[in-house]
Protein backbone atom coordinates (compact mmCIF):
# COMPACT_ATOMS: atom_id res chain seq x y z
CA UNK A 1 0.00 0.00 0.00
CA UNK A 2 1.35 3.61 -1.12
CA UNK A 3 1.41 6.34 1.43
CA UNK A 4 -0.87 8.21 -0.27
CA UNK A 5 -3.51 5.00 0.29
CA UNK A 6 -2.46 5.22 3.77
CA UNK A 7 -2.69 8.80 4.46
CA UNK A 8 -6.13 8.66 2.61
CA UNK A 9 -7.20 5.75 4.56
CA UNK A 10 -6.48 7.90 8.24
CA UNK A 11 -8.75 10.72 6.58
CA UNK A 12 -11.48 9.02 5.66
CA UNK A 13 -11.46 7.14 9.47
CA UNK A 14 -11.09 10.80 11.07
CA UNK A 15 -14.29 11.41 9.05
CA UNK A 16 -16.58 8.83 9.92
CA UNK A 17 -15.18 9.12 13.93
CA UNK A 18 -16.25 12.78 13.64
CA UNK A 19 -19.59 11.99 12.63
CA UNK A 20 -20.23 9.46 14.60
CA UNK A 21 -18.92 10.26 17.90
CA UNK A 22 -19.40 14.14 17.34
CA UNK A 23 -22.86 14.45 18.88
CA UNK A 24 -22.09 12.38 22.35
CA UNK A 25 -18.65 14.77 22.66
CA UNK A 26 -20.41 17.81 22.24
CA UNK A 27 -23.05 16.55 24.94
CA UNK A 28 -20.21 15.03 26.93
CA UNK A 29 -19.04 18.82 27.12
CA UNK A 30 -22.18 20.14 27.92
CA UNK A 31 -21.95 17.48 30.72
CA UNK A 32 -19.04 19.22 32.15
CA UNK A 33 -19.71 22.97 31.95
CA UNK A 34 -20.90 25.21 35.11
CA UNK A 35 -24.35 26.64 34.55
CA UNK A 36 -23.28 30.25 33.70
CA UNK A 37 -20.79 28.33 30.98
CA UNK A 38 -23.76 26.77 29.12
CA UNK A 39 -25.04 29.61 27.30
CA UNK A 40 -21.66 30.96 25.85
CA UNK A 41 -22.33 29.43 22.38
CA UNK A 42 -18.75 27.54 23.07
CA UNK A 43 -18.31 24.03 21.95
CA UNK A 44 -16.03 23.55 25.21
CA UNK A 45 -16.55 24.21 28.50
CA UNK A 46 -14.08 27.55 29.88
CA UNK A 47 -13.67 25.29 32.81
CA UNK A 48 -14.59 21.70 33.44
CA UNK A 49 -16.69 20.89 36.20
CA UNK A 50 -18.62 17.78 38.13
CA UNK A 51 -21.36 19.66 39.25
CA UNK A 52 -24.01 18.41 36.83
CA UNK A 53 -23.04 14.61 37.85
CA UNK A 54 -23.03 15.62 41.53
CA UNK A 55 -26.25 17.04 41.00
CA UNK A 56 -27.85 13.99 39.44
CA UNK A 57 -26.08 11.24 41.69
CA UNK A 58 -26.10 13.35 45.24
CA UNK A 59 -28.49 16.83 44.29
CA UNK A 60 -31.71 17.88 43.31
CA UNK A 61 -31.65 15.64 40.29
CA UNK A 62 -31.00 12.73 42.15
CA UNK A 63 -35.21 11.61 42.95
CA UNK A 64 -35.46 11.47 39.83
CA UNK A 65 -32.37 9.81 38.09
CA UNK A 66 -31.69 7.15 40.46
CA UNK A 67 -34.66 5.05 40.73
CA UNK A 68 -34.96 5.72 37.08
CA UNK A 69 -31.82 4.39 36.42
CA UNK A 70 -32.47 1.04 38.86
CA UNK A 71 -36.17 1.15 36.48
CA UNK A 72 -34.33 0.81 33.49
CA UNK A 73 -31.50 -1.81 34.33
CA UNK A 74 -34.06 -3.68 36.33
CA UNK A 75 -36.71 -3.90 33.75
CA UNK A 76 -34.23 -3.99 30.68
CA UNK A 77 -32.64 -6.69 32.50
CA UNK A 78 -35.82 -8.96 32.71
CA UNK A 79 -37.18 -7.96 29.37
CA UNK A 80 -33.92 -9.01 27.50
CA UNK A 81 -33.51 -12.77 29.51
CA UNK A 82 -37.35 -13.87 28.95
CA UNK A 83 -37.10 -12.73 25.57
CA UNK A 84 -33.80 -14.52 24.69
CA UNK A 85 -35.23 -17.80 27.03
CA UNK A 86 -38.37 -17.59 24.71
CA UNK A 87 -36.34 -16.91 21.31
CA UNK A 88 -34.04 -19.38 21.87
CA UNK A 89 -36.35 -22.38 22.31
CA UNK A 90 -38.66 -21.06 19.16
CA UNK A 91 -35.40 -20.91 17.23
CA UNK A 92 -34.04 -23.88 18.37
CA UNK A 93 -37.35 -25.35 17.19
CA UNK A 94 -37.06 -23.43 14.12
CA UNK A 95 -33.76 -24.94 12.68
CA UNK A 96 -34.19 -28.46 14.41
CA UNK A 97 -37.08 -29.31 14.36
CA UNK A 98 -39.84 -30.07 11.87
CA UNK A 99 -43.53 -28.93 12.75
CA UNK A 100 -45.81 -27.32 11.03
CA UNK A 101 -46.69 -23.51 11.78
CA UNK A 102 -43.13 -22.76 11.11
CA UNK A 103 -43.30 -20.01 8.87
CA UNK A 104 -46.40 -19.07 10.16
CA UNK A 105 -44.11 -18.29 13.42
CA UNK A 106 -41.41 -16.92 11.57
CA UNK A 107 -44.34 -14.70 9.48
CA UNK A 108 -45.60 -13.36 12.89
CA UNK A 109 -42.21 -12.82 13.97
CA UNK A 110 -41.66 -10.11 10.93
CA UNK A 111 -45.26 -8.70 11.28
CA UNK A 112 -44.56 -8.15 15.43
CA UNK A 113 -41.45 -6.51 14.29
CA UNK A 114 -43.08 -3.80 11.68
CA UNK A 115 -45.68 -3.06 14.52
CA UNK A 116 -46.11 1.02 15.37
CA UNK A 117 -45.55 0.84 19.03
CA UNK A 118 -47.91 3.77 19.04
CA UNK A 119 -50.89 2.02 17.94
CA UNK A 120 -50.78 -0.63 20.71
CA UNK A 121 -49.83 2.38 23.31
CA UNK A 122 -53.56 3.43 23.71
CA UNK A 123 -55.27 -0.09 24.22
CA UNK A 124 -52.71 -0.87 26.72
CA UNK A 125 -52.58 2.13 28.39
CA UNK A 126 -56.59 1.75 29.21
CA UNK A 127 -56.05 -1.73 29.91
CA UNK A 128 -53.25 -1.48 32.34
CA UNK A 129 -54.78 0.91 34.20
CA UNK A 130 -58.09 -1.57 34.62
CA UNK A 131 -55.81 -4.58 35.97
CA UNK A 132 -53.29 -2.65 37.97
CA UNK A 133 -50.15 -3.23 35.68
CA UNK A 134 -50.00 0.70 34.78
CA UNK A 135 -46.68 2.14 36.34
CA UNK A 136 -45.23 -1.28 37.07
CA UNK A 137 -41.95 -3.05 36.12
CA UNK A 138 -44.65 -6.12 34.67
CA UNK A 139 -46.31 -3.30 32.80
CA UNK A 140 -43.42 -2.36 30.58
CA UNK A 141 -41.49 -5.62 30.55
CA UNK A 142 -44.68 -7.35 28.90
CA UNK A 143 -44.73 -4.91 25.94
CA UNK A 144 -40.88 -4.57 25.63
CA UNK A 145 -41.38 -8.45 24.90
CA UNK A 146 -42.90 -7.07 21.48
CA UNK A 147 -39.69 -5.06 20.82
CA UNK A 148 -37.55 -7.84 21.55
CA UNK A 149 -38.64 -11.51 20.65
CA UNK A 150 -38.80 -10.74 16.92
CA UNK A 151 -35.81 -9.93 16.61
CA UNK A 152 -34.47 -12.52 18.75
CA UNK A 153 -36.35 -15.32 16.86
CA UNK A 154 -34.50 -13.91 13.50
CA UNK A 155 -31.20 -13.51 14.48
CA UNK A 156 -30.98 -16.84 16.80
CA UNK A 157 -32.94 -18.87 14.12
CA UNK A 158 -30.15 -17.45 11.52
CA UNK A 159 -27.34 -18.39 14.02
CA UNK A 160 -28.52 -21.81 14.66
CA UNK A 161 -29.13 -22.77 11.10
CA UNK A 162 -25.11 -22.20 10.26
CA UNK A 163 -24.45 -24.75 12.99
CA UNK A 164 -23.38 -28.28 12.08
CA UNK A 165 -25.48 -30.43 14.02
CA UNK A 166 -24.16 -33.83 12.38
CA UNK A 167 -21.10 -32.98 15.61
CA UNK A 168 -23.73 -34.20 18.12
CA UNK A 169 -24.70 -37.14 16.39
CA UNK A 170 -20.65 -37.70 15.76
CA UNK A 171 -20.60 -37.37 19.31
CA UNK A 172 -22.71 -39.98 20.30
CA UNK A 173 -21.19 -42.47 17.78
CA UNK A 174 -17.80 -41.58 19.95
CA UNK A 175 -19.72 -42.48 23.32
CA UNK A 176 -21.29 -39.62 24.33
CA UNK A 177 -24.98 -39.72 25.49
CA UNK A 178 -27.27 -37.62 23.89
CA UNK A 179 -27.58 -35.44 26.61
CA UNK A 180 -23.77 -35.08 27.08
CA UNK A 181 -23.67 -35.01 23.83
CA UNK A 182 -25.72 -31.97 23.57
CA UNK A 183 -24.27 -30.04 26.45
CA UNK A 184 -20.64 -30.49 25.12
CA UNK A 185 -20.92 -30.36 21.50
CA UNK A 186 -24.53 -27.55 20.51
CA UNK A 187 -24.08 -25.73 23.90
CA UNK A 188 -20.61 -24.11 22.95
CA UNK A 189 -21.53 -23.34 19.36
CA UNK A 190 -24.88 -21.72 20.45
CA UNK A 191 -23.68 -19.50 23.14
CA UNK A 192 -22.13 -16.95 21.27
CA UNK A 193 -25.49 -16.43 18.85
CA UNK A 194 -27.17 -16.61 22.20
CA UNK A 195 -25.03 -14.00 23.83
CA UNK A 196 -25.26 -11.01 20.68
CA UNK A 197 -28.93 -11.86 20.36
CA UNK A 198 -28.87 -10.86 24.27
CA UNK A 199 -27.00 -7.46 23.38
CA UNK A 200 -29.44 -6.57 20.95
CA UNK A 201 -32.53 -7.44 22.87
CA UNK A 202 -30.82 -5.45 25.48
CA UNK A 203 -29.91 -2.24 23.06
CA UNK A 204 -33.83 -2.20 21.80
CA UNK A 205 -35.38 -2.19 25.28
CA UNK A 206 -32.76 0.28 26.45
CA UNK A 207 -33.58 2.68 23.94
CA UNK A 208 -37.72 2.60 24.02
CA UNK A 209 -39.08 5.84 25.24
CA UNK A 210 -42.31 5.39 23.55
CA UNK A 211 -43.61 2.74 25.86
CA UNK A 212 -41.64 4.31 29.07
CA UNK A 213 -43.59 7.57 28.66
CA UNK A 214 -46.99 6.54 28.26
CA UNK A 215 -46.85 3.35 30.60
CA UNK A 216 -45.48 5.02 34.03
CA UNK A 217 -46.44 7.92 35.61
CA UNK A 218 -44.17 7.98 38.74
CA UNK A 219 -40.47 6.44 39.74
CA UNK A 220 -42.10 2.86 40.63
CA UNK A 221 -41.77 2.11 36.83
CA UNK A 222 -40.49 5.27 34.72
CA UNK A 223 -37.15 4.03 32.94
CA UNK A 224 -34.04 6.62 32.61
CA UNK A 225 -35.06 7.88 28.56
CA UNK A 226 -38.61 8.74 30.06
CA UNK A 227 -37.10 10.39 33.02
CA UNK A 228 -34.59 12.26 31.11
CA UNK A 229 -37.83 13.60 29.04
CA UNK A 230 -39.72 15.22 32.39
CA UNK A 231 -36.26 16.60 34.58
CA UNK A 232 -36.79 19.97 35.40
CA UNK A 233 -34.17 22.46 36.36
CA UNK A 234 -33.52 23.82 39.99
CA UNK A 235 -35.53 26.99 39.63
CA UNK A 236 -38.19 27.49 37.08
CA UNK A 237 -35.68 29.93 34.95
CA UNK A 238 -32.92 27.30 34.75
CA UNK A 239 -32.85 25.16 32.02
CA UNK A 240 -31.41 21.39 33.32
CA UNK A 241 -29.65 21.17 30.24
CA UNK A 242 -26.35 20.59 32.57
CA UNK A 243 -28.26 17.77 34.74
CA UNK A 244 -29.96 16.06 31.65
CA UNK A 245 -26.23 16.05 29.60
CA UNK A 246 -24.81 14.42 32.74
CA UNK A 247 -27.60 11.41 32.66
CA UNK A 248 -27.68 11.02 29.32
CA UNK A 249 -23.69 10.53 29.53
CA UNK A 250 -23.99 8.31 32.33
CA UNK A 251 -26.99 5.60 30.49
CA UNK A 252 -24.48 6.08 27.31
CA UNK A 253 -20.99 4.73 29.03
CA UNK A 254 -22.85 0.99 29.54
CA UNK A 255 -23.61 0.89 25.85
CA UNK A 256 -20.13 2.21 24.32
CA UNK A 257 -18.63 -0.76 26.67
CA UNK A 258 -20.40 -2.96 25.09
CA UNK A 259 -20.31 -1.51 21.61
CA UNK A 260 -16.40 -1.38 22.10
CA UNK A 261 -16.05 -4.86 23.50
CA UNK A 262 -19.04 -7.05 21.22
CA UNK A 263 -18.60 -5.05 17.72
CA UNK A 264 -17.71 -8.12 15.73
CA UNK A 265 -20.38 -10.20 17.26
CA UNK A 266 -22.78 -7.57 17.49
CA UNK A 267 -22.60 -6.64 13.53
CA UNK A 268 -22.77 -10.31 12.82
CA UNK A 269 -26.19 -10.92 14.68
CA UNK A 270 -27.38 -7.79 13.25
CA UNK A 271 -26.76 -8.48 9.84
CA UNK A 272 -27.24 -12.29 9.98
CA UNK A 273 -30.75 -11.45 11.68
CA UNK A 274 -32.29 -9.31 9.43
CA UNK A 275 -31.19 -10.50 5.67
CA UNK A 276 -30.55 -14.04 6.00
CA UNK A 277 -33.54 -15.02 8.94
CA UNK B 1 -31.67 -27.26 7.49
CA UNK B 2 -34.11 -29.92 9.21
CA UNK B 3 -32.86 -32.09 6.37
CA UNK B 4 -29.52 -32.81 7.84
CA UNK B 5 -30.73 -32.92 11.32
CA UNK B 6 -33.93 -35.48 10.54
CA UNK B 7 -32.92 -37.32 7.53
CA UNK B 8 -30.70 -40.11 9.56
CA UNK B 9 -33.05 -40.70 12.15
CA UNK B 10 -35.60 -41.67 9.58
CA UNK B 11 -34.71 -44.95 7.66
CA UNK B 12 -36.71 -44.75 4.96
CA UNK B 13 -37.46 -41.08 4.33
CA UNK B 14 -39.75 -40.22 1.42
CA UNK B 15 -38.33 -37.89 -1.01
CA UNK B 16 -37.79 -34.21 -0.07
CA UNK B 17 -41.14 -33.20 -2.29
CA UNK B 18 -43.55 -35.91 -0.28
CA UNK B 19 -41.45 -35.03 2.62
CA UNK B 20 -42.93 -30.97 2.69
CA UNK B 21 -46.58 -32.48 3.01
CA UNK B 22 -46.42 -34.61 5.66
CA UNK B 23 -50.31 -35.17 5.91
CA UNK B 24 -49.34 -37.59 3.09
CA UNK B 25 -47.48 -39.74 4.23
CA UNK B 26 -48.47 -41.90 7.87
CA UNK B 27 -46.10 -40.21 10.67
CA UNK B 28 -43.57 -41.92 12.31
CA UNK B 29 -44.18 -42.13 16.20
CA UNK B 30 -40.17 -40.52 15.91
CA UNK B 31 -41.22 -37.82 13.38
CA UNK B 32 -44.86 -37.07 15.82
CA UNK B 33 -42.55 -36.30 18.62
CA UNK B 34 -40.71 -34.14 16.67
CA UNK B 35 -43.57 -32.05 15.45
CA UNK B 36 -45.47 -32.03 18.92
CA UNK B 37 -41.89 -30.85 20.53
CA UNK B 38 -41.60 -28.26 17.53
CA UNK B 39 -44.66 -26.75 18.59
CA UNK B 40 -44.19 -26.79 22.35
CA UNK B 41 -40.63 -25.18 21.98
CA UNK B 42 -42.05 -22.36 19.32
CA UNK B 43 -45.18 -22.04 20.97
CA UNK B 44 -44.59 -19.93 23.82
CA UNK B 45 -42.75 -17.20 22.20
CA UNK B 46 -45.36 -17.03 19.55
CA UNK B 47 -48.06 -16.82 22.05
CA UNK B 48 -46.21 -13.61 23.59
CA UNK B 49 -45.61 -11.82 20.72
CA UNK B 50 -49.39 -12.73 19.11
CA UNK B 51 -51.00 -11.22 22.79
CA UNK B 52 -48.94 -8.30 23.35
CA UNK B 53 -49.53 -7.03 19.51
CA UNK B 54 -52.81 -8.71 18.26
CA UNK B 55 -54.63 -8.45 21.27
CA UNK B 56 -53.84 -4.77 21.67
CA UNK B 57 -55.01 -3.69 18.13
CA UNK B 58 -57.64 -5.43 18.36
CA UNK B 59 -58.83 -3.78 21.07
CA UNK B 60 -58.06 -0.57 19.15
CA UNK B 61 -60.28 -1.22 16.34
CA UNK B 62 -63.09 -2.23 18.86
CA UNK B 63 -62.09 1.14 20.98
CA UNK B 64 -61.95 3.39 17.94
CA UNK B 65 -65.89 2.81 16.98
CA UNK B 66 -66.82 4.75 20.17
CA UNK B 67 -67.02 8.26 21.39
CA UNK B 68 -64.91 7.67 24.57
CA UNK B 69 -63.13 9.61 26.64
CA UNK B 70 -61.42 8.71 29.99
CA UNK B 71 -62.59 11.92 32.09
CA UNK B 72 -66.47 10.96 31.22
CA UNK B 73 -66.28 6.72 31.02
CA UNK B 74 -70.03 7.06 32.00
CA UNK B 75 -70.69 8.98 28.34
CA UNK B 76 -69.24 6.12 26.21
CA UNK B 77 -71.37 5.57 23.16
CA UNK B 78 -71.29 3.78 19.69
CA UNK B 79 -70.45 6.35 17.26
CA UNK B 80 -69.49 3.57 14.24
CA UNK B 81 -67.25 5.35 11.83
CA UNK B 82 -67.26 8.69 13.17
CA UNK B 83 -64.10 9.40 14.75
CA UNK B 84 -62.69 8.44 11.14
CA UNK B 85 -64.89 10.73 10.13
CA UNK B 86 -63.85 13.55 12.25
CA UNK B 87 -59.75 12.86 11.91
CA UNK B 88 -60.14 12.59 7.87
CA UNK B 89 -61.49 16.28 7.75
CA UNK B 90 -59.37 17.12 10.29
CA UNK B 91 -55.93 19.68 8.81
CA UNK B 92 -54.21 18.63 11.55
CA UNK B 93 -54.75 15.14 10.93
CA UNK B 94 -53.49 15.66 7.36
CA UNK B 95 -50.50 17.89 8.46
CA UNK B 96 -49.34 15.20 10.40
CA UNK B 97 -49.39 12.88 7.81
CA UNK B 98 -47.57 15.07 5.54
CA UNK B 99 -44.52 15.63 8.05
CA UNK B 100 -44.62 12.05 8.67
CA UNK B 101 -44.34 11.21 5.23
CA UNK B 102 -41.59 13.98 4.35
CA UNK B 103 -39.58 12.90 7.88
CA UNK B 104 -39.95 9.31 6.22
CA UNK B 105 -38.67 10.20 2.85
CA UNK B 106 -36.19 12.66 3.74
CA UNK B 107 -34.44 10.29 5.85
CA UNK B 108 -35.02 7.01 3.95
CA UNK B 109 -33.04 8.76 0.86
CA UNK B 110 -30.31 10.56 3.04
CA UNK B 111 -29.45 7.05 5.19
CA UNK B 112 -29.80 4.98 2.16
CA UNK B 113 -26.76 6.77 0.18
CA UNK B 114 -24.60 7.72 3.59
CA UNK B 115 -25.24 4.28 4.92
CA UNK B 116 -24.18 3.03 1.32
CA UNK B 117 -20.96 5.18 1.99
CA UNK B 118 -20.18 3.72 5.23
CA UNK B 119 -20.52 0.11 3.63
CA UNK B 120 -18.41 0.92 1.40
CA UNK B 121 -15.91 2.12 3.82
CA UNK B 122 -15.88 -0.66 6.08
CA UNK B 123 -16.40 -3.39 3.22
CA UNK B 124 -12.77 -1.75 1.91
CA UNK B 125 -11.02 -0.43 4.76
CA UNK B 126 -7.68 -1.97 5.31
CA UNK B 127 -7.05 -4.37 8.07
CA UNK B 128 -6.07 -2.28 11.05
CA UNK B 129 -8.76 0.67 11.06
CA UNK B 130 -11.68 -1.73 9.93
CA UNK B 131 -12.09 -3.05 13.72
CA UNK B 132 -11.90 0.63 14.53
CA UNK B 133 -14.02 1.86 12.07
CA UNK B 134 -16.79 -1.05 12.85
CA UNK B 135 -17.27 -0.01 16.45
CA UNK B 136 -16.85 4.02 15.67
CA UNK B 137 -20.43 3.02 13.28
CA UNK B 138 -21.64 0.88 16.16
CA UNK B 139 -21.76 3.87 18.50
CA UNK B 140 -24.92 5.71 17.76
CA UNK B 141 -27.20 2.29 16.84
CA UNK B 142 -26.47 1.65 20.65
CA UNK B 143 -26.87 5.10 21.56
CA UNK B 144 -30.53 6.06 23.30
CA UNK B 145 -32.28 7.68 20.71
CA UNK B 146 -33.52 10.01 23.52
CA UNK B 147 -29.74 10.80 23.88
CA UNK B 148 -29.18 11.34 20.79
CA UNK B 149 -32.21 14.13 20.27
CA UNK B 150 -30.96 15.91 23.63
CA UNK B 151 -27.13 15.98 21.78
CA UNK B 152 -28.39 17.48 18.88
CA UNK B 153 -31.71 19.92 20.28
CA UNK B 154 -28.78 21.20 22.73
CA UNK B 155 -26.10 21.89 19.93
CA UNK B 156 -28.45 23.36 18.00
CA UNK B 157 -30.45 25.69 20.56
CA UNK B 158 -30.65 29.42 21.01
CA UNK B 159 -29.30 29.43 24.05
CA UNK B 160 -27.22 26.49 24.83
CA UNK B 161 -25.95 25.50 21.23
CA UNK B 162 -22.30 26.42 19.75
CA UNK B 163 -23.91 25.24 16.28
CA UNK B 164 -25.12 29.18 15.07
CA UNK B 165 -21.17 30.60 15.54
CA UNK B 166 -19.71 27.40 13.91
CA UNK B 167 -22.07 28.25 10.53
CA UNK B 168 -20.96 31.26 8.90
CA UNK B 169 -23.78 32.11 6.63
CA UNK B 170 -26.32 31.51 9.98
CA UNK B 171 -27.06 34.62 12.14
CA UNK B 172 -25.70 34.01 16.31
CA UNK B 173 -29.52 34.85 17.33
CA UNK B 174 -31.09 32.19 14.34
CA UNK B 175 -33.55 30.04 16.06
CA UNK B 176 -33.36 26.65 15.02
CA UNK B 177 -36.62 25.85 16.79
CA UNK B 178 -38.64 28.69 15.98
CA UNK B 179 -39.62 27.26 12.73
CA UNK B 180 -40.53 24.31 11.04
CA UNK B 181 -38.35 23.74 8.25
CA UNK B 182 -35.53 24.13 10.25
CA UNK B 183 -37.09 22.24 13.24
CA UNK B 184 -37.36 20.07 11.49
CA UNK B 185 -34.03 19.43 9.80
CA UNK B 186 -32.32 19.10 12.83
CA UNK B 187 -35.11 16.48 13.94
CA UNK B 188 -34.38 14.75 10.61
CA UNK B 189 -30.16 15.11 11.36
CA UNK B 190 -31.13 13.39 14.84
CA UNK B 191 -32.37 10.32 13.23
CA UNK B 192 -30.21 10.20 10.39
CA UNK B 193 -27.26 10.26 12.39
CA UNK B 194 -28.69 7.62 14.64
CA UNK B 195 -29.84 5.12 12.31
CA UNK B 196 -27.75 5.04 9.75
CA UNK B 197 -25.63 2.46 11.18
CA UNK B 198 -27.79 -0.05 11.01
CA UNK B 199 -29.27 0.72 7.34
CA UNK B 200 -25.23 0.64 6.65
CA UNK B 201 -24.83 -2.55 7.89
CA UNK B 202 -27.08 -4.50 6.51
CA UNK B 203 -26.11 -3.29 3.27
CA UNK B 204 -22.62 -4.38 4.05
CA UNK B 205 -23.76 -7.63 4.67
CA UNK B 206 -25.47 -7.61 1.38
CA UNK B 207 -22.10 -6.11 -0.33
CA UNK B 208 -19.83 -9.20 1.41
CA UNK B 209 -22.44 -11.46 -0.63
CA UNK B 210 -21.59 -10.49 -4.12
CA UNK B 211 -20.17 -12.73 -5.47
CA UNK B 212 -15.73 -11.66 -6.52
CA UNK B 213 -16.23 -13.57 -9.97
CA UNK B 214 -18.97 -10.90 -10.82
CA UNK B 215 -17.00 -7.59 -10.17
CA UNK B 216 -13.62 -9.08 -11.11
CA UNK B 217 -14.81 -10.24 -14.94
CA UNK B 218 -16.37 -6.99 -15.17
CA UNK B 219 -13.31 -5.03 -14.63
CA UNK B 220 -11.10 -7.74 -16.79
CA UNK B 221 -14.02 -7.15 -19.53
CA UNK B 222 -12.98 -3.25 -19.22
CA UNK B 223 -16.10 -2.11 -16.79
CA UNK B 224 -15.32 1.37 -15.19
CA UNK B 225 -16.25 1.22 -11.00
CA UNK B 226 -19.36 3.22 -12.05
CA UNK B 227 -20.18 0.67 -14.42
CA UNK B 228 -19.65 -2.08 -12.08
CA UNK B 229 -21.40 -0.26 -9.14
CA UNK B 230 -23.99 0.24 -11.16
CA UNK B 231 -24.31 -3.28 -13.40
CA UNK B 232 -23.19 -6.08 -11.13
CA UNK B 233 -23.05 -4.66 -7.10
CA UNK B 234 -26.31 -2.79 -6.72
CA UNK B 235 -28.52 -5.57 -8.70
CA UNK B 236 -27.01 -8.33 -6.08
CA UNK B 237 -27.33 -6.36 -3.45
CA UNK B 238 -31.07 -6.05 -4.09
CA UNK B 239 -32.45 -8.20 -1.08
CA UNK B 240 -30.39 -6.19 1.22
CA UNK B 241 -31.12 -3.14 -0.07
CA UNK B 242 -34.82 -3.79 -0.18
CA UNK B 243 -34.92 -5.18 3.61
CA UNK B 244 -32.73 -2.09 5.01
CA UNK B 245 -35.64 0.36 3.31
CA UNK B 246 -38.65 -1.54 4.50
CA UNK B 247 -37.69 -1.88 8.21
CA UNK B 248 -35.85 2.18 8.29
CA UNK B 249 -39.19 3.58 6.43
CA UNK B 250 -41.38 1.68 8.91
CA UNK B 251 -38.79 2.80 11.61
CA UNK B 252 -38.84 6.82 10.57
CA UNK B 253 -42.63 6.53 10.16
CA UNK B 254 -42.96 5.82 13.29
CA UNK B 255 -40.61 8.43 14.80
CA UNK B 256 -41.56 10.19 18.06
CA UNK B 257 -38.44 10.38 20.13
CA UNK B 258 -36.83 13.08 18.23
CA UNK B 259 -39.72 15.10 17.81
CA UNK B 260 -41.19 14.74 21.30
CA UNK B 261 -37.82 15.96 22.84
CA UNK B 262 -36.93 18.70 20.49
CA UNK B 263 -40.46 20.50 19.96
CA UNK B 264 -42.92 18.53 21.46
CA UNK B 265 -44.97 18.88 17.78
CA UNK B 266 -44.67 23.33 17.67
CA UNK B 267 -44.35 24.68 14.76
CA UNK B 268 -45.85 22.69 12.63
CA UNK B 269 -43.31 19.70 13.17
CA UNK B 270 -45.93 17.13 15.02
CA UNK B 271 -45.94 13.74 13.27
CA UNK B 272 -48.73 11.17 13.54
CA UNK B 273 -47.34 9.42 16.10
CA UNK B 274 -47.40 12.48 18.49
CA UNK B 275 -51.04 13.23 17.65
CA UNK B 276 -52.25 9.60 18.88
CA UNK B 277 -50.08 10.24 21.94
CA UNK B 278 -51.44 13.78 22.61
CA UNK B 279 -54.57 12.50 21.99
CA UNK B 280 -55.27 9.37 23.99
CA UNK B 281 -52.74 9.74 26.63
CA UNK B 282 -52.33 13.39 27.07
CA UNK B 283 -55.74 14.25 26.57
CA UNK B 284 -57.42 10.83 27.61
CA UNK B 285 -59.78 10.60 24.54
CA UNK B 286 -58.91 7.07 23.84
CA UNK B 287 -62.02 6.27 21.41
CA UNK B 288 -60.19 8.94 18.93
CA UNK B 289 -56.47 8.50 20.25
CA UNK B 290 -57.97 4.78 18.87
CA UNK B 291 -58.46 5.59 15.72
CA UNK B 292 -55.42 7.23 14.84
CA UNK B 293 -54.05 4.09 15.66
CA UNK B 294 -55.73 2.18 14.08
CA UNK B 295 -54.71 4.20 10.96
CA UNK B 296 -51.14 4.18 11.73
CA UNK B 297 -51.46 0.61 11.60
CA UNK B 298 -52.99 0.58 8.28
CA UNK B 299 -50.28 3.20 7.44
CA UNK B 300 -47.21 0.64 7.85
CA UNK B 301 -49.08 -2.22 6.78
CA UNK B 302 -49.87 -0.36 3.56
CA UNK B 303 -45.96 0.64 3.41
CA UNK B 304 -44.55 -2.89 4.15
CA UNK B 305 -46.71 -4.42 1.15
CA UNK B 306 -45.47 -1.38 -1.37
CA UNK B 307 -42.21 -2.40 -0.31
CA UNK B 308 -42.40 -6.13 -0.72
CA UNK B 309 -43.97 -5.80 -3.61
CA UNK B 310 -42.08 -2.85 -5.36
CA UNK B 311 -38.78 -4.84 -4.92
CA UNK B 312 -40.23 -8.31 -5.62
CA UNK B 313 -38.48 -10.14 -2.90
CA UNK B 314 -40.20 -12.62 -1.12
CA UNK B 315 -39.44 -11.86 2.34
CA UNK B 316 -39.93 -15.23 3.91
CA UNK B 317 -37.64 -16.64 1.17
CA UNK B 318 -34.95 -18.84 2.71
CA UNK B 319 -36.87 -19.85 6.04
CA UNK B 320 -38.35 -22.46 6.87
CA UNK B 321 -36.92 -24.90 4.28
Amino acid sequence: MTTKQKVGWIAITVVVLVYTLGPLVSILMTSFKATGDLTTGRFLPTSFVLDNYTQIFAGSARDLFLPALRNSIGITLIATAIAVVLATLCAYAIARLDFPGKRLVLFSALGVSMFPVISIVTPLFNLWRTIGLYDTWAGLIIPYLSLTLPISIYTLAAYFQQIPWDLERAAQVDGATSFEAFRKVIVPLALPGVFTTAIIAFFIAWNDFVYGISLTSTSAARPVPAALAFFTGASQFEEPTGAISAAAIIVTIPIIIIVVLFQRQIVSGLTQGAVKG
Amino acid sequence: MSETAAAPTRAADPPVEERRKPKKAPLSDRARAERRLGIMLAAPAFVVMVAVTVYPIVQAFFDSLFSYRLTAPDEREFVGLANYGVLFTDPVFWKDLGVTVLITLVTVAVELVLGFVLALVMHNAITKLRGLLRTAILVPYGTITVVSAFAWFFAFDINTGFVNSWLPFVEDSFNWFGSAAPALTVIMLSEIWKTTPFISLLLLSGLAQVPGELTEAARVDGGTRWEIMRRVVLPNMKAAIMVAVLFRALDAFRIFDNVFIMTNGAYGTEVLSLLAYRTSIGRLEIGMGSAISVVLFLCVIGIAIVAIKGFKVDLTSGEGR
